[in-house]
């Protein structure tokens, strides 16, 4: 589904991604953890091209995009990427002048062209879907942290892409609105979404995820089956950050 | 009192018909400055260095020279190069040029307050850079851009009376026409103060109600 191969990113002349492999297939979840600074944000907004990576390539579905080349002679083809990649960001990025129902048939109406009458109506199912349903015509202003972060859910699947990305959902949060995310989340994963999802929330990886990747220092340090590398980390890196979560 | 209310009345034709001229210079120099200004505006965001660098020379010329030089620029200097011009339409070319430069900074400045995470909810959901600019950009940055506009189309209405220099007969002529020939010179000029404030007040009505509008998703739930 997404392959990536020798992914680098320099940032003035700093190396913040050194060459990362790696394969997610579909209906496959990921979670990406390890410590701030260590590349997993900047390698997730990589993936549909919000960063310019160094080099390497990006290939989803038959769409694939060479980082060393000229970003700007693939804009076409960047676009037509993003399109199959649903992005769901730390502070929700919502609209403020549209109403909920107005975010989430964004995307089909403006980019895909559909119909606004069967925009609206997936609108709707998806707004019901992450359990808003009757808040179509509120403003973002008017909806807590939680609720505008399943708006933006919403808006990234009326997509429908193959696959979305999560930059720590959660983080923005107020400790009690981080459920109902998390929750949201899950029943995506049930439906056998393929998501990629950067989080703190090492519990919700544990339980949540196929698979865990343990990023440091620009690297993919260790990987493996969720619950085997929580339980049983190979690396010394890995079980010194993972320790630091279980000691609090 | 009575006889400078009575030649106010007998006057009001021409100042009218003065009025009538400053309302087209107004519009004229509120609309083509605003369509120029965008223009400049997309051009200070472009990515090519040689394009931004003309719409900042731009600006930095109409708005560090005076409107009054600009005005003479185009009627007075511009026949030795071989480009004669009516009165109107040299007023009207002034005040769009001089209009444009400032709505240029103010959009530009609207636009750059906008948070990049609405650049990138944009993209991520695969729209263009016209159409986050149109679907995602300028509807918030016309709320921000709206105050500053409101006060630079009320001074150019103010400004349309420099146009009495290059022979135009708006406001500000026709009431000098007048009070030469009357020699009642405080009731000319207080009659076409009132008609500059009423149509700015007009002006400032509509900057509100446009205000209340891009506003509205502040207050509705």
């Amino acid at each position: 589904m997404i392959v990536v191969e020798k992914l680098t990113k320099q940032f003035n002349g700093q190396v913040v991604l050194a060459g990362i492999d790696l394969e997610v297939k579909e209906g496959e979840v990921i979670a990406i953890i390890g410590p701030s600074g260590s590349g997993k944000t900047t390698f997730l907004r990589c993936l549909n091209f919000l960063e310019t990576p160094t080099s390497g390539r990006i290939k989803v579905g038959d769409i694939e995009i060479d980082g060393s080349r000229p970003i700007n002679q693939q804009q076409g083809l960047i676009r037509r990427l993003r399109q199959h990649v649903g992005f769901v960001f730390q502070s929700f990025n919502l609209f403020p002048h549209r109403t909920a129902l107005e975010n989430v048939i964004e995307g089909p109406t403006v980019v895909k062209k559909m119909p606004r009458e069967a925009a609206v109506a997936l609108g709707r199912k998806l707004l019901a879907r992450v359990g808003l349903a009757g808040k179509e015509d509120a403003y973002p202003r008017r909806l807590s942290g939680g609720q505008q972060q399943r708006v933006a859910i919403a808006r990234a699947l009326a997509m429908e892409p193959e696959v979305i990305l999560f930059d720590e959902p959660t983080s923005a949060l107020d400790p009690e609105l981080v459920g109902e995310v998390l929750a949201t989340i899950r029943s995506l994963a049930e439906e056998k979404r393929t998501m990629v999802i950067v989080t703190h929330e090492m519990s919700f990886a544990r339980d949540v995820a196929n698979r865990v990747i343990f990023f440091d220092k620009g690297v993919i340090v260790e990987q493996g089956e969720a619950k085997a590398l929580f339980a049983n980390p190979k690396e010394e890196r890995t079980r010194q950050f993972l320790s630091k979560f279980l000691a609090h | 009192m009575e006889a400078s209310f009575q030649l106010a009345l007998d006057s009001a034709p021409f100042l009218l018909k003065g009025a009538y001229y400053t309302v087209i210079l107004s519009l004229g120099g509120m609309f083509f400055g605003l369509l120029l200004g965008f223009g400049l505006a997309l051009m200070r965001l472009s990515r090519f260095l040689p394009v931004r660098g003309i719409a900042r020379i731009y600006v930095s010329f109409f708005r560090g020279t005076p409107l009054l030089v600009q005005l003479f620029l185009i009627y007075y200097g511009l026949p030795q190069v071989g480009i004669e011009l009516d009165p109107i339409p040299a007023a009207l070319i002034g005040f769009s040029l001089n209009m444009a430069a400032y709505a240029c900074e103010i959009l530009r400045a609207a636009i750059g307050s906008i948070e990049r995470g609405q650049w990138e909810a944009a993209a991520s959901i695969g729209m263009t850079r016209a159409q986050t600019l149109r679907r995602a950009i300028l509807p918030q940055a016309m709320r921000t851009a709206l105050p500053p506009l409101g006060n630079s189309f009320i001074s150019l209405v103010k400004d349309t009376a420099l146009a009495a220099t290059i022979q135009v007969p708006e406001l500000f002529r026709q009431a000098q026409l007048v009070s030469a020939r009357t020699f009642e010179i405080f009731t000319m000029y207080l009659s076409a103060a009132l008609i500059y404030w009423i149509l700015a007040s007009i002006l400032a009505h509509f900057q509100n109600r446009l205000e209340d509008r891009v506003n509205r998703h502040d207050l509705e739930s």
